[in-house]
């Protein structure tokens, strides 16, 4: 029996990063996972309870649960949406129903790796180097590290040494709009200390927006792409 | 209070980034060396358990505080020393005008000490005609500079090698070119004559350990040991949160303190203080006067969350990880304590209306919590305080207003997903600039892309 996916696709990833979701489709499919996509899916909540408008994310976390409530799994191609949803719904809504919801909750990769316990995708990366940006969600609530890299690197990739790859790139939701300057130094730290790639990636689409818009207000060059698209291209398909 | 400004924090930080470049190089190169020595020194110890101790020993002192500072003030006045409760910086301060003028004294040497700073003692001392000296090289260099400490341990942290050799040949006439070791001790030597003259030590103080009215010092240079020794009289302002209850507890928090904030098994010179001199003592002061200041504390103590902030050690390990901090250094905070602490203590101790915007100076990436030696949720905290400003009114009103209408939005997937469609045809290069939140994320950053169809619309036309 195979099992049975909710794709989560997130706010920003929907309007920003379409092609990437529809990349998990096809990598999902791919790989025998019977996926549907509920249609009464909005966002997770998390800009609002980043700047404290609790009672917001409340009622956001709430039409999450229903929209998801028949999910066996419900994977998203976004760390930070995910770690909303396993580590802050659970005291935010205090319900059984949403630790269970967070119990079944998975980040991209980790679904992957840690539940499907894929070791390879394919070499279709073969020859590329790829900087890994770390999510800061993705990486200290969620504990995923070793899963995007070890796909990328079973798929052929080089992913290259960074000084900065696990620092924050500035993005912090609204923190980028309230504090602009300082959130772009941070997206320069980031960038400055770069190494000679062929593509940079993460998990994460607010911080791909960040850095890719930095990149280019300074013209920089550099390729941003979402990770989905990237593991997909692993396959080969 | 001038030197106040937490409100300031966004054009102040802006305004370092864009007129003194130097100084993101300078704080970043050494919060970054800070950071790794923290990090070898965490290793080599079971840091875990220790942080686990650390957290326990000083949470079980704040909720027996009542107990522990009057445990504390009986063994000091047990040992000779006298002891000021002070509610207010104005009571604090006030200790000193008493001993100014009873002994007359015209210069005091200083130990470096964040609370002196919070108090202004500086400031006061020279309203009450007495010179006072920072002896502690980082304290000294901004001393001459005429500014405030950037950085918890790392006072003159923001400043360059080159700003250094400029200032010491211009105030002690020392070559351009100089060595840092010559520029040391040619303040050595200024420094040397100013112990001697002084009538008044004043120092701070790291922990205060309640069954034996112990106070603990940590430092480096022996600026410390001489000002709390040498002077007659000896102040010390203590925070009443630097309660701890026993002596042999400070043998593991003088260590991991140490490691936290600099990346070192021990402070170079640790002085526990016992009292002032007794008969058979050939060095101390004649009177060890311990201040014990709470000028906000117990209000901090009395949230139900934040008060976790008051296990603080001071160490900066989370000054030196965090990547907002390490843009622009403490200046642009407004206040004495900066940095991702700073942003969490400051609500409490001056208030949240006062300390706003700092709990929004973080991007929550949680860099900090993974560092403090004492466990404080540091993130979580900041979360906190971004929550009861959104409670008691103090968030923008464009961003409660938003926020609300975001949610209402996001409650209704047609809605929601009509206003996606909005967001994806908005010539954003254009009108973008001129929207409350996408102005400043375009002032930035070029105008995002966003996808040619949303995802919803590609699952309904069906995928390959």
């Amino acid at each position: 029996m195979s099992v049975r996916v909710s794709l989560f696709a997130t706010c920003v990833a929907n309007e920003f990063f379409a092609e990437a979701c529809a990349d998990t489709v096809r990598l999902l499919r791919h790989l025998g996972v019977d996926l549907d996509v509920p249609r009464a899916q909005t966002c997770c909540g998390q800009p609002s309870h980043n700047s404290g408008h609790v009672e917001d994310a409340r009622r956001m976390a709430a039409h999450t649960l229903d929209a998801f409530a028949d999910a066996e799994y419900v994977v998203l191609p976004s760390g930070s949406c995910a770690a909303m949803i396993r580590a802050v719904y659970p005291d935010l809504i205090g319900t059984d129903a949403a630790r269970a919801l967070a119990a079944r909750t998975y980040e991209l990769t980790q679904f992957l790796v840690d539940v499907l316990a894929v070791e390879s995708l394919g070499d279709g990366l073969r020859g590329l180097r790829i900087a890994y940006h770390h999510g800061c969600h993705a990486l200290r609530e969620l504990g995923v590290e070793r899963q995007p890299v070890h796909l990328l690197r079973a798929s052929g990739a080089e992913v290259v040494a960074w000084e900065a790859d696990q620092e924050c790139c500035g993005f912090g939701g609204l923190f980028s709009a309230k504090m602009p300057e300082v959130s772009a130094a941070m997206a320069d730290r980031k960038l400055d200390t770069l190494p000679r790639v062929d593509v940079l990636t993460s998990a994460d689409g607010g911080c791909l927006l960040q850095l890719d818009g930095r990149s280019r207000m300074r013209e920089r060059g550099i390729s941003v792409r979402h990770l989905a698209h990237l593991l997909w291209s692993a396959t080969g398909r | 209070m001038s030197r106040v400004n937490p409100g300031g924090y966004r054009e102040a930080a802006a305004a370092t980034l864009r007129d003194e470049p130097d100084v993101r190089d300078s704080v970043g190169s050494a919060t970054r060396t800070f950071d790794a020595h923290r990090r070898t020194a965490y290793g080599a110890i079971d840091v875990e358990r220790w942080r686990d101790w650390a957290r326990d020993v000083k949470s079980h002192a704040l909720t027996h505080l009542d107990d522990y500072l009057e445990q504390a003030e009986r063994a000091l006045l047990d040992r000779g020393a006298q002891v000021h409760w002070a509610e207010t910086a104005a009571d604090a301060l006030g200790v000193l005008d008493a001993i100014v003028e009873r002994r007359g004294v015209r210069s005091a040497v200083k130990g470096k000490s964040m609370l002196s700073e919070e108090l202004e003692v500086n400031a006061h001392l020279e309203r009450l005609g007495v010179r006072p000296v920072e002896t502690d090289l980082g304290e000294y260099i901004i001393q001459l500079l005429g500014e405030p400490p950037s950085h918890i341990v790392g006072p003159a942290i923001h400043k360059s090698l080159e700003d250094c050799r400029r200032l010491f040949h211009d105030r002690l006439g020392t070559p351009l070119s100089a060595e840092p070791d010559e520029l040391a001790a040619a303040a050595r030597h200024a420094l040397r004559a100013e112990f001697l003259a002084a009538d008044l030590g004043i120092s701070g103080g790291n922990f205060l350990a309640a069954d034996t009215g112990t106070l603990a010092l940590i430092e480096n240079e022996g600026n410390i040991r001489l000002s709390t020794s040498l002077p007659p009289v000896h102040v010390a302002f203590v925070g009443i949160e630097k309660v701890v209850p026993r002596f042999t507890d400070l043998a593991g928090l003088l260590q991991l303190t140490a490691r936290a904030a600099t990346g070192q098994p021990i402070g170079n010179f640790v002085s526990l203080i016992q009292g002032p001199r007794r008969s058979d003592e050939v060095d101390g002061p004649e009177e060890f006067h311990v201040v014990l200041v709470d000028n906000g504390r117990t209000t901090l103590f009395a949230d139900d969350i934040a008060w976790e902030a008051l296990r603080c050690v001071r160490c900066g390990a989370c000054l030196n990880i965090c990547p907002v901090y390490r843009q622009t250094g403490g200046h642009a905070y407004g206040w004495t304590y900066s940095g991702p602490i700073g942003s969490i203590i400051s609500p409490g101790l001056l208030g949240l209306e006062e300390a706003m915007p700092l709990p929004n100076a973080s991007s929550l990436c949680g860099a900090c919590t993974d560092v403090c030696p004492v466990r404080i949720p540091i993130h979580e905290l900041l979360h906190h305080w971004r929550e009861e400003a959104v409670a008691e009114g103090l968030a923008p009103r464009g961003e409660a207003f938003g926020s609300r209408l975001y949610a209402a939005m996001a409650t209704r997937p047609g809605a929601f997903r009509a206003g996606g469609g909005l967001l994806r045809h908005t010539p954003w290069p254009w009108i973008g600039r001129s929207l409350p939140v996408l102005g400043g994320w375009l002032q930035e950053r070029a105008a995002p892309k966003p996808s040619r169809k949303s995802f919803l619309k590609l699952w309904d036309e069906g995928i390959e």
